[in-house]
């Protein structure tokens, strides 16, 4: 099964249903106006996601709520979030999108 | 099932900066706007655009509003249409202005003026020397003008519908365009939408070649919207390719990275520009590294395990140089790639930037299709503008920082004639629902059950044939093989099913519906490119590397009902000024 199957419910029965619901709203708010972040934020949903604890879902949330520009002045490493949470979550983004 | 209605003055399909500027203006007027966007609206692909817009303002060197038409027609290769690039060039000064006035934090000249940066294609005195025409907002431009657009917006009390598909346009018997069926993202509920004119301003279509700079929204859906409702799309064999994006994932790496020493090589490590541009080698135009990269790969000398890309190589120029002067590229590198260019060669293919073709217009953004009367009859309450349309003021060839323009301008002038419009069309005319029902049934078509092919499997083979068949190597055989190929892949999409029916937040039935939207701007694409037998602007062909003003100084027209194509004349006479008579480009 691949990264994204396995975040298919009809494919993955043993996906925690709430947790598939949360990707899919989420899979839209990843689509976004630049390609680099497209790329950056679609493979972290697949691949880094689940992996976060609840406090961590709710700062990829957070997260996902800041403007394009500064998303990406942060992922392209030209800026550093102010707070500790969104920092750590922006190398892990990095670090899904290099695994 | 009945679906409920909507009605407003005007509605606008699109919040980039196209649809943001004639909303704006709309809005202003006191009229009833609605905006649909797929996407949060400042996440639109105009956010994006880093290097800025096009106005004679002369405040570096001297400049003239005649030379940037001059500019421009030159550059479209004598095809784009000189009046709207007249209205175009002298309107960009005082919309400069105006996005200043609305609060556009433009970089400053010491004396407190516009700084303005010199751009290629740019020139004083009708060809003489560099002019400096580009006006920024340092690196961000796009964000600077869609969040102030965005705001003033707000202001004037425009009505968003936020993350809003639009399916398809609503016509009446008559053939005017009563509004659109819309659905809404989260809950997957429909609603019909109803206007007295409609403005499409979906932007470009990227999405549709594998490798792109283009965002996944760009996946020219107004352009097949307006396909299905029977309105040609014009010049689509004009798209333009930078040549070197990363390879497999598309953002550009700029020519100044071949302007400061770089290089490409194949997969023998041969340094292969030798061959074909042994003057410019690597700085030679972009159409000619773009498919001299593609003819090392099609003979065999990629990089990589699938021989699929070429290297450009910066490790010669050192450490200091790489990272100072292109840190733009070592960070893309670092992130994506997991390399630092000043030690390892960039994977690198040419990659999809910008559409010219589009949606037929008149310079007031009116609509015009071919019709009982003439090639050019206004489709009634249809408006379209911004990259999804053709006015054309880039013809065969866009300059840089004149698409910024183009959407500002024609999205403003589409404004304007939307309140004349309905001014003189104060009432909604009536919708049957049998003018709703083509809508309704290609949404349903989504909903058939059992076995079938993804929609990612199509789309993936979709952009892979494109960039095969359609892409910067095109000659007569190439393009014939993938007009057949293209055909049956479409026939494939009436057997691909959603594995996922459920209404709220179902990603993947957009992502189905944009399939379709692909399919249709991509055989417009390859079945225009087919038909022109000449080389002009962006479109090179092999086979008549040259262009041919006698036979081809036409646009073309693809229809979707039966593949047809058809052309109509250019329009060679400005609004007060002569023409240009076509001429040979040379820079
Ligand atoms: C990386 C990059 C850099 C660029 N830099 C420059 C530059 O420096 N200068 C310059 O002049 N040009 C530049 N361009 C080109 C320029 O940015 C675009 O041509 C321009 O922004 C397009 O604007 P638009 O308003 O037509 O559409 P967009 O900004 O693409 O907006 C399209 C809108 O349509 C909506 N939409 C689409 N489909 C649907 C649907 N089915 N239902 C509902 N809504 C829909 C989207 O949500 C969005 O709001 C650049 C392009 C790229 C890719």
């Amino acid at each position: 099964m691949d990264r994204a199957d396995r975040l298919d419910p009809s494919l993955n029965p043993k996906l925690d249903p709430s947790l598939a619901a949360e990707v899919s709203r989420l899979r839209w708010q990843c689509r976004r106006g630049m390609l680099e972040l497209d790329l950056l934020l679609n493979r972290f949903l697949d691949a880094g996601f689940v992996e976060l604890d609840p406090a961590g879902r709710t700062d990829f949330v957070r997260f996902l709520g800041y403007q394009d520009q500064i998303i990406h002045d942060w992922l392209m490493g030209r800026a550093v979030p102010a707070d500790a949470p969104l920092r750590r979550l922006v190398v892990r983004i990095q670090q899904a999108m290099r695994a | 099932m009945t679906i409920p209605h909507r009605k407003f003055d005007a509605l606008i399909i699109g919040a980039g900066g196209a649809g943001l500027n004639a909303a704006l203006r709309l809005a202003s007027a006191d009229l009833r706007v609605a905006v649909v966007s797929k996407v949060f609206p400042t996440r639109s692909h105009t956010v994006a655009a880093q290097g800025g817009v096009n106005a004679a303002l002369a405040n570096v060197f001297p400049d003239d509003w005649h030379w940037h038409m001059f500019d421009t027609v030159k550059g479209s290769d004598y095809l784009g249409d000189q009046d709207a690039i007249e209205y175009m060039c002298r309107e960009a000064i005082p919309t400069v202005y105006e996005l200043e006035h609305a609060g556009v934090p433009f970089s400053r000249l010491d004396d407190g003026t516009i700084y303005q940066r010199a751009f290629g294609g740019q020139s004083q005195n009708f060809g003489g020397d560099q002019a400096a025409r580009t006006c920024a907002a340092a690196d961000r431009t796009g964000h600077a003008i869609l969040h102030t657009l965005y705001q003033q917006n707000v202001r004037a009390r425009t009505h968003f519908f936020d993350e809003f598909f639009a399916i398809d346009l609503i016509r009446d018997e008559e053939g005017a365009v009563l509004g659109a069926l819309v659905l809404e993202i989260e809950t997957g509920a429909t609603l019909v939408i109803e206007a007295k004119a409609t403005l499409i301003a979906t932007g470009g279509y990227g999405q549709v070649f594998r490798t792109t700079t283009n965002a996944f929204i760009n996946t020219g859906d107004g352009m097949a919207m307006a396909l299905r409702a029977g309105v040609p799309l014009m010049d689509m064999e004009f798209y333009q390719f930078h040549p070197t994006g990363v390879a497999g994932k598309g953002m550009l790496i700029t020519e100044g990275a071949r302007g400061e020493g770089g290089y490409l090589i194949n997969g023998d490590g041969e340094r292969f520009m030798e061959r074909y541009a042994p003057r410019a080698l690597d700085l030679a135009s972009r159409d000619v590294v773009a498919r001299s990269m593609v003819t090392e790969i099609r003979e065999g000398r990629g990089c990589g395990p699938n021989k699929d890309h070429v290297m450009l190589k910066l490790d010669h120029l050192g450490a200091e140089v790489v990272h100072h002067r292109l840190p733009g590229i070592t960070d893309i590198c670092r992130v994506f790639l997991g390399i630092d260019p000043a030690k390892a060669p960039i994977p690198v293919f040419p990659t999809a930037h910008y559409a010219m073709g589009g949606i037929p217009t008149d310079r007031f953004a009116r609509v015009v299709a071919p019709a009982r009367h003439g090639p050019e009859e206004v489709v009634p309450g249809l408006y379209a503008a911004g990259e999804c349309a053709c006015v054309s003021v880039h013809g065969a060839n866009r300059l840089g920082g004149n698409s910024l323009l183009d959407i500002l301008v024609f999205g403003r002038a589409a404004g304007t004639d939307i309140l004349q419009y309905v001014a003189e069309n104060p009432n909604h005319r009536p919708l049957r629902e049998a003018d709703l029902e083509p809508a309704v049934t290609r949404l349903a078509r989504w909903e058939r059950k059992g076995e079938g092919e993804t929609v990612a499997a199509v789309k993936a083979d979709l952009r892979k044939l494109m960039e095969d068949h359609c892409g910067v190597f095109r000659d007569d055989d190439t393009m014939a093989v993938g007009v057949e190929k293209l055909k049956a892949l479409r026939e494939r999409v009436e057997h691909a099913r959603l594995k996922d029916q459920s209404p709220t937040f179902n990603t993947a039935r957009i992502e189905a519906l944009e399939l379709d939207n692909l399919v249709d701007v991509g055989m417009a694409t390859l079945m225009s490119a087919h038909a022109r037998q000449e080389s002009r602007g962006a479109h090179s062909r092999i086979d008549h590397p040259a262009r041919d003003d006698e036979r081809w100084m036409k646009h073309s027209l693809y229809s979707r009902d039966g593949d047809r194509m058809d052309f109509k004349p250019v329009r060679t006479k400005p609004l007060t000024v002569e023409s240009f008579p076509p001429k040979a480009r040379v820079y």
